[in-house]
């Protein structure tokens, strides 16, 4: 507009004898504004949109060598939709930047939160546990900080302690275990010998895989629980050891078709296959796993998604990387849809029933308007290969065949205030 | 004249001169195999599969030279466009594409081909006659469809991930412009006339009618199938007879083809042909439709006048396009 302005007052203060009639002058300088695009109908000046990723510490705790997570495990992938957001924002005047901010095991979220605050950030993507995760959003309302969930399975915090600012891209135990156990009915492996671990999440895993089990029409034969007493995981000479405590442990019950573990905490589960006393097989946190990615997964486009990622960080892609990049991928698709910064319209948007992101899995996906849950397929992952994706053909719903995983709308304590 | 991929929507006239004056002339139709890393070979008179012809891995895009000598396919896995010669039926060399090819398409002079490189988030221009690239145009992420305007002067390169269409002119080779349309475009056609530009989004779930003049969407054509859920409606190919009357639309794992009228964009029918159906093609005399389906392994033959399904033709593994050619 500066430049429009200057331009009238030159030729407004131009001398009286001019070589040529002021009136071609005017034409000449219109064109010239013309084409320089000035007063022409301006798309989206360049918009920055800052996201943070605010994470703890990642769990070294894993049976197997193969599954201890790369230091940068969730944040490539948080980078990687950034990178994607950025190819889409160079054609629309938007730029994406991430901002990392790691926090200690149990430490207070707020101050990290304000932080991120300050720098102008509206969406944090987080990696966290349900307790901090819980006191981030609360530390954030006020400044209308939007957490997307990327990382906690917990159902209470998409039931009881449901949050309007909370955004839920990681899927819950219970959408998980009904993953796991639609396949099982399918197949008719419905006699399961559960075996649980001794930590609340592993507790928590075992009481998804039950109520799955009532609602598909499995049946849990035998039940045991395994106590973690303690004692390294990586030990020189501990095989011997490990395959005489999983012949005890799963010795004398009745007959079951599967044995289903719930070990979130990485004690047991990983040393169960081929180890069990009859001869049977292993799911749930080994052997056949529900879980959002894997790194063999090449359905609807996903290898491209694969290929990109593995170009880059030279590694392969975790279910984890994928959650970031879907929630980093949410606020762009926001961005892009609404030609908008401010974070207000963006989650608007997101809220909106024209909302949806696309993220491999061959339908778009939505959220669920009582919890701001992310609908989603599951894959079921045998270490090596993709066996199968639910929901299974067969399990009907009366609108999103997706909410037959998880707690569905009748179900929901949330009231999102 | 014959067979390229412009050609799907123009037709040919001398063929067409040919059908009024004697029998029917058979055409060829060449579908890519992306399972079986092959091409099958078809007779349109006979509507059997006569031949299988070996490719490089993963065929995907395929389209006949204007002459109908020679039919390009792009092996993605082995990044190359592969020049298949239709009278030994043998690959007789290859075009630098660039990485993991999929769609692509001949400019009307048959002089330049413009490939969409997914991994690379570029568009490829190659110099058929000197088997060389000779630009690379930086587009949105996941480039696939690609189309070209019947002027030749526009190419359309949709981006699967940045869910956009690019308007890339073809003399200064950039993009001038670009329309945001439903989630993951797959491909881009324009009617022969020019008048429109059609871009179907397969998870957004429509079909954008896009006014190339104005380069806005001015109508989404939303597909309705009863008893089945909406997430399987995922439109994929396009085709559009020569007179612009009715677009045919591939929606994939609804396992139907939406036929839509050129004018008022209404949906006329949905034609029941086999599993995750893609990509097709007319034969030049516009009488039939030769469609692809990449789950039941066969092409689905559509009778244009009477918009009927007729017949299933099997062909090899995971069947993804269909070009054609003469006999």
């Amino acid at each position: 507009m500066g430049r429009h302005a200057a331009w009238l007052r030159l030729l407004r203060n131009l001398p009286r004898k001019l070589p040529f009639p002021k009136g071609t002058l005017r034409l000449a300088v219109a064109a010239c504004i013309a084409a320089s695009g000035i007063g022409a109908p301006v798309l989206a000046q360049s918009q920055t949109i800052k996201i943070g990723y605010l994470n703890g510490p990642l769990s070294k705790e894993k049976i197997s060598l193969i599954d201890i997570p790369a230091p940068n495990d969730g944040l490539a992938g948080a980078q990687l939709a950034i990178d994607d957001n950025n190819t889409t924002g160079s054609f629309i005047g938007q730029r994406f930047e991430l901002i990392e901010s790691k926090i200690d095991e149990d430490a207070d979220p707020a101050p990290a939160v304000k932080a991120l605050a300050d720098q102008g950030v509206a969406f944090i993507a987080a990696n966290l546990p349900a307790n901090q995760l819980l006191q981030a959003a609360d530390a954030g309302k006020a400044s209308g900080e939007i957490l997307i969930n990327a990382g906690a399975p917990d159902e209470r915090l998409r039931e009881q302690d449901c949050r309007a600012n909370v955004i839920h891209v990681a899927p819950t135990r219970y959408m998980l275990a009904d993953a796991l156990a639609q396949y099982l009915v399918l197949r008719k492996w419905r006699n399961w010998f559960l075996v649980s671990g001794s930590h609340d999440g592993d507790k928590a895993f075992a009481d998804a895989l039950r109520h799955a089990a009532r609602r598909f029409g499995a049946k849990i034969v035998a039940e045991k629980e395994f106590k973690d007493t303690g004692g390294a995981r990586r030990t020189d000479s501990g095989l011997a050891e490990v395959q005489r405590q999983m012949i005890d442990l799963t010795q004398g019950t009745s007959d079951y078709d599967i044995l289903v573990a719930a070990d979130e905490s990485e004690v047991f589960a990983g040393y169960l296959p081929y180890r069990t006393w009859i001869p049977r097989p292993v799911a749930g946190s080994a052997g056949l796993v529900p879980t959002t990615w894997d790194a063999a997964f090449d359905q609807w486009g996903a290898l491209q998604l694969q290929n990109r990622f593995k170009k880059k960080y030279r590694r392969f892609m975790t279910p984890l990387d994928m959650q970031l990049w879907t929630a980093v991928r949410i606020v762009g698709e926001a961005a892009a849809h609404t030609n908008s910064a401010d974070g207000t319209k963006l989650f608007a948007y997101i809220k909106s029933p024209d909302f949806s992101v696309a993220a491999f899995k061959g339908q778009k996906l939505t959220l669920r308007d009582w919890n701001l849950q992310l609908r989603q397929p599951i894959l079921l992952f045998d270490g090596r290969n993709t066996v199968s994706i639910s929901p299974q053909e067969g399990f009907l719903h009366q609108s999103s065949e997706l909410d037959t995983l998880g707690l569905d709308r009748p179900e929901t304590k949330c009231k999102l205030q | 004249m014959i067979g390229t991929g412009a050609f799907k929507y123009f037709g040919l006239t001398v063929a067409a001169l040919a059908a009024m004056t004697a029998p029917s002339l058979a055409y060829t139709a060449y579908v890519s195999n992306e399972k079986g890393n092959s091409v099958s070979v078809v007779d349109t008179d006979t509507l059997k599969t006569i031949a299988t012809i070996k490719t490089g891995e993963r065929p995907r895009g395929i389209e006949v030279s204007r002459d109908g000598k020679f039919v390009f396919v792009a092996t993605g896995d082995d990044n190359t466009i592969q020049i298949i010669d239709t009278a030994t039926r043998k690959v007789a060399g290859d075009l630098p594409s660039g990485p993991d090819p999929e769609q692509f398409a001949l400019d009307p002079a048959g002089q330049f081909l413009y490939v969409a490189n997914e991994d690379d988030a570029a568009v490829t221009v190659i110099d058929v006659a000197a088997r060389k690239a000779v630009a690379k145009i930086p587009v949105g992420v996941e480039p696939e469809g690609i189309a070209i305007s019947p002027d030749g002067k526009t190419v359309i390169c949709t981006s699967e991930t940045t869910s956009m269409a690019h308007f890339i002119d073809t003399t200064d080779r950039k993009v001038v412009a670009n329309v945001l349309v439903g989630s993951r475009p797959r491909s881009a056609a324009f009617k022969p006339d020019g008048s429109e530009l059609w871009i179907t989004s397969e998870v957004g779930g429509g079909l954008s009618i896009v006014d190339p003049a104005t380069r806005k969407i001015t109508k989404t054509v939303r597909f309705a199938i009863p008893g089945l859920r909406a997430e399987k409606i995922q439109p994929v190919g396009i085709n559009i007879t020569r007179d612009g009357k009715l677009g045919f639309i591939h929606l994939g794992p609804s396992n139907r083809i939406a036929v839509v009228d050129g004018t008022t964009h209404e949906v006329l029918k949905y034609l029941l042909v086999g599993q995750r159906v893609w990509h097709g093609a007319f034969t030049p005399d516009g009488k039939y439709l030769l469609a692809a389906n990449g789950l039941s392994n066969d092409v689905s033959v559509i009778d244009v006048a009477s918009l009927k399904v007729i017949k299933s033709i099997q062909v090899g593994e995971l069947p993804w396009g269909v070009a054609m050619g003469p006999k």
